[in-house]
């Protein structure tokens, strides 16, 4: 594994590189637009990236809640798979099948809703115990940053083309910053709270906080959005140039996340077995301390 | 069943008897969103046509930081003489020691704003075009709506380091779809250009989904180590 992530850094690099020579020379240039479009290219990408995180985050926290009791997580697993049946099913249902925006086959979305329960099993299988926590933690951090990305680089955007920098009230606008709100808040949680507590606390904040995204966005219904339509089953047209670059780049941009999460990761594992070794070696008391040395596990050494 | 009621009736009559004695929650709320008003009306100055459409938003925001003061002190109170660890330790349910807290927060937050209403329209010359009954429903589901998750987050931050700033960082952010449909609603009821119903049905969206999740995870809140 440690070998793999100098090889994945420097492939991360030449996509990364060659993502950027696509969406600034190869991509066709916009007709009404002209190039300051361009920055489509990392905009979204990046909010693809970050909503993926932040669903990441969403199911290892109710994962690490659901693992406090028996009993729960019985329930919450019996929950998971009656959304994955119930998700299977009812796209194909007329009725359901009429609501479906246009643009968007019912078996892609019936796939999308049973991923979500395999996900969180496969989640709970990896990431046993306290890693649960690490990896919410992880994800909600590199996701606040992609968040970050997204709110600035769409003011750059908005000024050239709308003529303003943000449209208050705007349905997507609004509810990103407000997701970008809740993270930070949950990073600030994390950063205040006591350290034995702090992972329960924050899970459920987490919980709390992936119930509110939807509410927001139901909120501000009323509002009509300035923003433009989804590239994917929003029923608008793209050039098939720009889609493959905009695909390239956001495979580009998955990896980098991914290589930041995975540093992070173990970064925060090595925090806490160090943290753990100076309590244990603070228990045993200087004598024994300074006879053997810290029980530091082998990844740390 | 009834050890849930009674154990819910008994703190809550204890809330209400310990703030009828003190009045501190209620004191420090009165005058608290007092100042907020008398600081909006000097640095707005309004017609009252113009009242109409920003005074919603001044009134929320009134109460809104009023109630973090309320708030705070609901679980601060129970930790001197470790009360909180009594409770911990008991076999009491732990969502009526919630339920209890959260009604009572929203009995000292309606109080408040029963009082404040009156203040608002004598200095903003208010005068509602539209339905003003819409009024009532917006003000109950909006206070439960910042009640239920304050008392939730109140609990969470008490176990945090610095724990008065951390309560309006964490009850902020979640609370602005509940924030957006008090004020769009009572702007709508205040200006009569357009129906309410929608901002009612969203509030009563949020109190339901959070009052659902707030009971669902107090318990794992309370006996976290």
């Amino acid at each position: 594994m440690k070998r793999l992530y100098p090889i994945l850094s420097i492939v991360t690099v030449a996509l990364l590189g060659y993502a950027l020579y696509q969406a600034l020379v190869i991509a066709p240039t916009d007709a009404l637009q002209g190039d300051v479009y361009r920055i489509i290219y990392y905009h979204v990408p990046s909010a693809w990236t970050a909503f993926l995180l932040f669903f990441i985050n969403f199911v290892a926290s109710v994962r690490y809640l659901a693992g406090s009791k028996a009993s729960t997580e019985m329930a919450v697993k019996w929950i998971a798979i009656f959304i994955g049946v119930v998700g299977f099913i009812a796209p194909f249902l007329p009725p359901v099948r009429a609501k479906i925006p246009a643009g968007m086959e019912p078996s892609a979305v019936a796939t999308t809703i049973v991923l979500i329960p395999v996900f969180y099993f496969l989640v709970g299988k990896w990431f046993p115990g306290d890693k649960l926590d690490v990896l919410a933690l992880t994800s909600a951090e590199v996701g606040v940053v992609f968040c970050t990305i997204v709110l600035v680089t769409g003011p750059l955007w908005a000024r050239p083309v709308w003529g303003i920098w943000w449209a208050p009230g705007d349905i997507r606008l609004t509810s990103t910053l407000v997701m970008w709100l809740i993270y930070v808040s949950y990073l600030v949680l994390r950063r205040f709270s006591n350290s034995a507590q702090t992972q329960m606390l924050a899970a459920a904040l987490a919980v709390f906080g992936a119930l509110d995204v939807p509410l927001v966005y139901l909120s501000i219904w009323f509002f009509r959005t300035q923003h433009p339509q989804p590239v994917i089953g929003g029923g608008g047209q793209m050039d098939p140039r720009m889609l493959h670059v905009l695909l390239f780049s956001w495979m580009a941009f998955l990896l980098f996340g991914f290589l930041v999460c995975w540093s992070r990761f173990r970064l925060e594992l090595l925090k806490r077995e160090v943290e753990q070794a100076h309590a244990m070696e603070s228990l045993v008391g200087a004598e024994a301390s300074s006879n053997t040395s810290l029980p530091l596990s082998r990844s740390a050494r | 069943m009834s050890s849930f009621w009674e154990v819910l009736s008994a703190t809550l009559v204890k809330d209400i008897r310990l703030e009828w004695r003190s009045k501190d929650a209620l004191n420090a709320m009165l005058f608290f969103s007092l100042l907020v008003v008398v600081i909006f009306v000097f640095s707005f100055d309004p017609l009252a046509e113009e009242s109409r459409h920003i005074v919603g938003g001044l009134v929320w925001v009134a109460f809104l930081f009023a109630a973090v003061v309320a708030l705070n002190q609901t679980w601060a109170r129970e930790l001197r003489n470790q009360v909180l660890d009594a409770y911990r330790v008991s076999p009491a349910p732990a969502n009526a020691l919630f339920m209890a807290k959260s009604v009572g927060n929203f009995l000292f937050v309606s109080v408040l704003e029963a009082l404040m209403t009156p203040l608002f329209i004598v200095f903003y010359n208010l005068h509602v075009l539209g339905p003003a009954w819409q009024l009532v429903p917006l003000a109950l589901l909006g206070t439960w709506a910042l009640v239920v998750n304050g008392t939730f987050f109140a609990a969470m931050s008490v176990r945090t380091r610095s724990r008065e700033i951390m309560l309006p960082l964490l009850l902020f952010p979640i609370s602005i779809p509940a924030v957006l449909g008090m004020v769009a609603g009572t702007t709508a009821v205040l200006t009569g250009e357009n129906s309410a119903h929608f901002y009612i049905v969203l509030l009563l969206t949020y109190d339901v989904v959070f009052t659902t999740a707030s009971l669902a995870l107090f318990g794992t809140i309370l006996h976290a180590e």
